[in-house]
């Protein structure tokens, strides 16, 4: 066991923490999202220089070829700037589906296009109806001749807007919630016969819902089995939530640091408000659901790449389900503790807040992932049975 | 980074646990898989048993009986011994004075103590808390008169846990009174034999008597049985408070607490399906499993980060053990109240248990409710909740 950083580990958290110090302040975002995407061109190539937008990519597609660990590192310090790019949605979504799921020729046409920054993702996993349940898949690909014919709406599909391709999950056989006869296809954005519907999201990020009326896509265009994709999926959203875990605790070390930091400067009574026993154990409070998600994003961490699949989902549902927890805990405090100017658009806490509570209404939240893992037979045990 | 034990660790957990389950006798086992508390002979027994095979002190210096294991070594024992389940080594002698003995004390007393501790010849008892000396311990009143070779020791220790269990105590003592509170306390080994010493076992509301008053009444202690220096106790308390937290978390019971739990609800049937098989009571099952994952996650961060911290420093994830440690267990601790259900309510009393007198109701229901009544301790003892969040604000939030 060995919780320590590797020394190009620590060099890529230096690095990307200096960038979000130099150039995502509060006031930076604030014009970030006057742009005409909602967020910063200039970041996103930012983000490539520094190699970032290649992260996890194999070396031999032009990316870094790193783990879940050095996303982790990233996630975390966007999680404390609140960064308005396509990170999340391009590498981590649509990267992980190429990963777990792209050809050869595939992967070398479609990888160096988004390191370099030449090319932006969107993954359509989610439907009106769907809720959390990644299998509840209605759109329908339907066989035409080499190709396939994409007919459906897909919702929330989390920078949809900005993607120049997007990867749509289909059904090609079986009945509308099975896990078999979903396959995976990359729609070129401006295909004939996608509408979007763009739309910012509450925190402050864009999404679209999608309707694909006809949209015909090549042959090649397919990732993975056309009927048996869902393995991918899960993987990739398992990976996502690790991911989303990482960001949630740096926006939660944030929402920390800024209220213990309130406390210390407001005076109100004649002195620092700080200097209350009832708000300096709220503050505590805060502190503890930081630690434990702090933990579990690690176990998360950990946990993202493992082999049993039962394992995998036992932990990044606890990971999740204690992420979701703590984004209510934590921010509910920390919203209360700045009293009326934590209510404001203008001051950063409801900004922190209202991201991640977002992220426990992504991949499934708290109660969710709860019963994912009670029906999964729980984290401890199995030797009850034996006994 | 990686959270993976390595072939070491592994090979190391396998034997420890090996050898745990061999040697742990099965009436002590099944004592602590049904909730009833260890009595003294069966602590006693185990932590020989330890002894004989070299473990009973593992965090000890190696010159005083210790392994040199490494934290996650150490971290693995400890786990594996509340999973046997184990009872822990015999509490206040291995982890709370023999360490001050070996950092403060002097050589006569290491010589004598130590090899003592080790194989349980005694049986320590801390004397920290007062009746007007609780969360405010500092107050302490306790005196102790300098006399010749002697301190005549006046007044009264109270939540004595098993003092009427044992033959020697820990004491803080104020030998200043003239001292700003915290500068005139002693750190004083007083044997419960002496004249003058009087032990009142005080009953707990689940009817266990676990903790005593300990009254003091012109009590002779040579002076020889001062550890370090006079007036410097508080030093030495604040070390014996700091000691315990890696292992206060009590993961690994918490972890054996709720294998109970899914083995009793595989018994029960509710509204005739079994209770596991309840949706509602696994979704309440896993949320507590949740928040036990990351507490075990925090402890191995904290003991991975151990050996890079400065001597005497700690982790501020640390601090947080306690806390979430305590809520975890009163949560298991409200579960089996959920299993048991209105077979909860029969009261039988140890001394019926051991005289075989038949179960009222399901033959496990009996320690369930005392082991609920006795959890509500946990919140409050070794600095309550409130203290801890205190500390926490002061010296991890700078508040």
């Amino acid at each position: 066991m060995d919780l320590d950083l590797s020394e190009e580990q620590r060099l890529l958290k230096n690095g990307v923490e200096r960038l979000m110090r130099e150039h995502y302040s509060f006031e930076d975002r604030r014009k970030y999202r006057t742009e005409k995407l909602g967020f910063s061109e200039a970041m996103w190539m930012r983000y490539a220089e520094l190699g970032l937008l290649g992260l996890p990519f194999a070396e031999v597609h032009g990316g870094l070829g790193a783990g879940a660990v050095e996303t982790m590192i990233v996630m975390e310090a966007f999680g404390k700037a609140l960064i308005l790019e396509p990170y999340f949605a391009t590498v981590v979504l649509a990267g992980g589906v190429l990963r777990h799921g792209a050809t050869e020729a595939q992967n070398s046409k479609l990888v160096p296009a988004i390191a370099e920054g030449r090319m932006k993702l969107a993954f359509a996993y989610a439907e009106p109806q769907s809720r959390y349940d990644l299998f509840d898949v209605e759109t329908e690909a339907k066989r035409d001749g080499e190709g396939w014919v994409l007919n459906g709406t897909k919702g929330l599909v989390l920078h949809g807007d900005a993607a120049d391709k997007i990867i749509v999950s289909a059904r090609t056989a079986g009945g509308a919630r099975e896990k078999v006869g979903i396959g995976l296809f990359l729609v070129d954005a401006n295909a004939p016969g996608l509408m979007r519907r763009a739309y910012p999201t509450q925190d402050g990020l864009r999404a679209a819902e999608i309707t694909l009326q006809n949209v015909r896509i090549g042959g090649a265009d397919v990732i993975g089995d056309p009927a048996g994709a869902f393995p991918i999926i899960s993987r990739v959203a398992d990976e996502a939530i690790a991911a989303l875990c990482a960001e949630a605790v740096g926006c939660f070390a944030e929402m920390h640091a800024i209220t213990v930091n309130y406390l210390k400067t407001r005076k109100q009574f004649g002195t620092t408000i700080g200097s209350f026993q009832v708000l300096q154990h709220r503050a505590v409070d805060m502190f503890v659901e930081l630690e434990q998600s702090c933990s579990m994003a690690t176990y998360a961490t950990m946990m993202a790449g493992e082999r049993d699949v039962t394992e995998r989902e036992r932990a990044l549902s606890a990971a999740k389900a204690q992420i979701g927890q703590s984004s209510k805990a934590l921010g509910r405090q920390a919203i209360q503790l700045h009293g009326g100017i934590g209510m404001t658009m203008e001051y950063s806490i409801g900004h922190y807040f209202k991201h991640v509570t977002m992220i426990d209404a992504s991949f499934g939240d708290t109660d969710h992932h709860l019963q994912r893992l009670a029906s999964l037979g729980g984290l401890f045990g199995d030797q009850a049975i034996q006994r | 980074m990686d959270l993976n034990f390595t072939a070491d660790e592994l090979a190391f957990r396998d034997e420890v646990r090996t050898f745990c389950r061999s040697a742990i006798p099965p009436d002590i086992r099944e004592k602590l898989i049904a909730g009833r508390h260890p009595s003294k002979d069966d602590k006693v027994r185990w932590t020989r048993i330890l002894a004989q095979k070299g473990w009973a002190v593992p965090h000890w210096p190696i010159e005083y009986g210790g392994k040199g294991w490494t934290p996650v070594q150490q971290y693995i024992f400890g786990e594996e011994v509340s999973q046997t389940p184990a009872p822990e080594p015999a509490g206040s002698g291995i982890n709370l004075v023999g360490p001050v003995i070996y950092t403060f004390g002097n050589e006569a007393q290491k010589k004598y103590f130590l090899p003592r501790i080790v194989n349980v010849d005694d049986w320590w008892c801390e004397g920290f808390s007062e009746p007007g000396a609780g969360s405010d311990l500092a107050s302490l009143k306790t005196r102790a008169v300098r006399n010749g070779d002697h301190y005549i020791v006046n007044g009264q220790k109270i939540w004595t846990s098993l003092a009427q269990y044992s033959n020697w105590i820990f004491c803080l003592v104020r030998t200043d009174p003239d001292a700003k509170k915290q500068r005139g306390i002693s750190f004083l080994l007083i044997d419960l034999k002496s004249p003058g010493v009087t032990v009142r076992p005080i009953q707990l509301f689940d009817g266990y008597p676990e903790v005593c008053e300990v009254f003091f009444d012109d009590v002779q202690v040579p002076v020889d049985n001062l550890v370090g220096e006079e007036n410097r106790g508080w030093d030495y308390a604040k070390f014996v408070l700091g000691n315990g937290r890696v292992t206060i978390a009590c993961v690994g019971l918490s972890k054996e607490r709720i294998r109970r739990i899914k083995e009793l609800a595989l018994r029960t049937r509710v509204g005739g399906e079994r209770l596991i098989d309840k949706a509602d009571f696994r979704k309440k099952i896993a949320a507590v499993e949740v928040q036990l994952k990351a507490l075990e996650m925090t402890q191995l961060r904290v003991v991975a980060n151990q050996s890079k911290l400065e001597k005497g420093t700690q982790d501020p994830a640390s601090s947080i053990l306690k806390i979430k440690g305590s809520e975890i267990q009163q949560a298991t601790a409200e579960l089996l109240m959920d299993v048991i259900g209105p077979y909860a309510l029969p009261y039988q009393s140890e001394e019926e248990f051991q005289r075989g007198e038949p179960a009222i109701g399901p033959d496990w229901a009996g320690p369930i409710a005392p082991a609920y009544f006795n959890g509500r301790k946990v919140p409050i003892y070794s600095g309550s909740d409130e203290i801890q969040k205190n500390i926490i604000a002061k010296v991890v939030l700078g508040l």
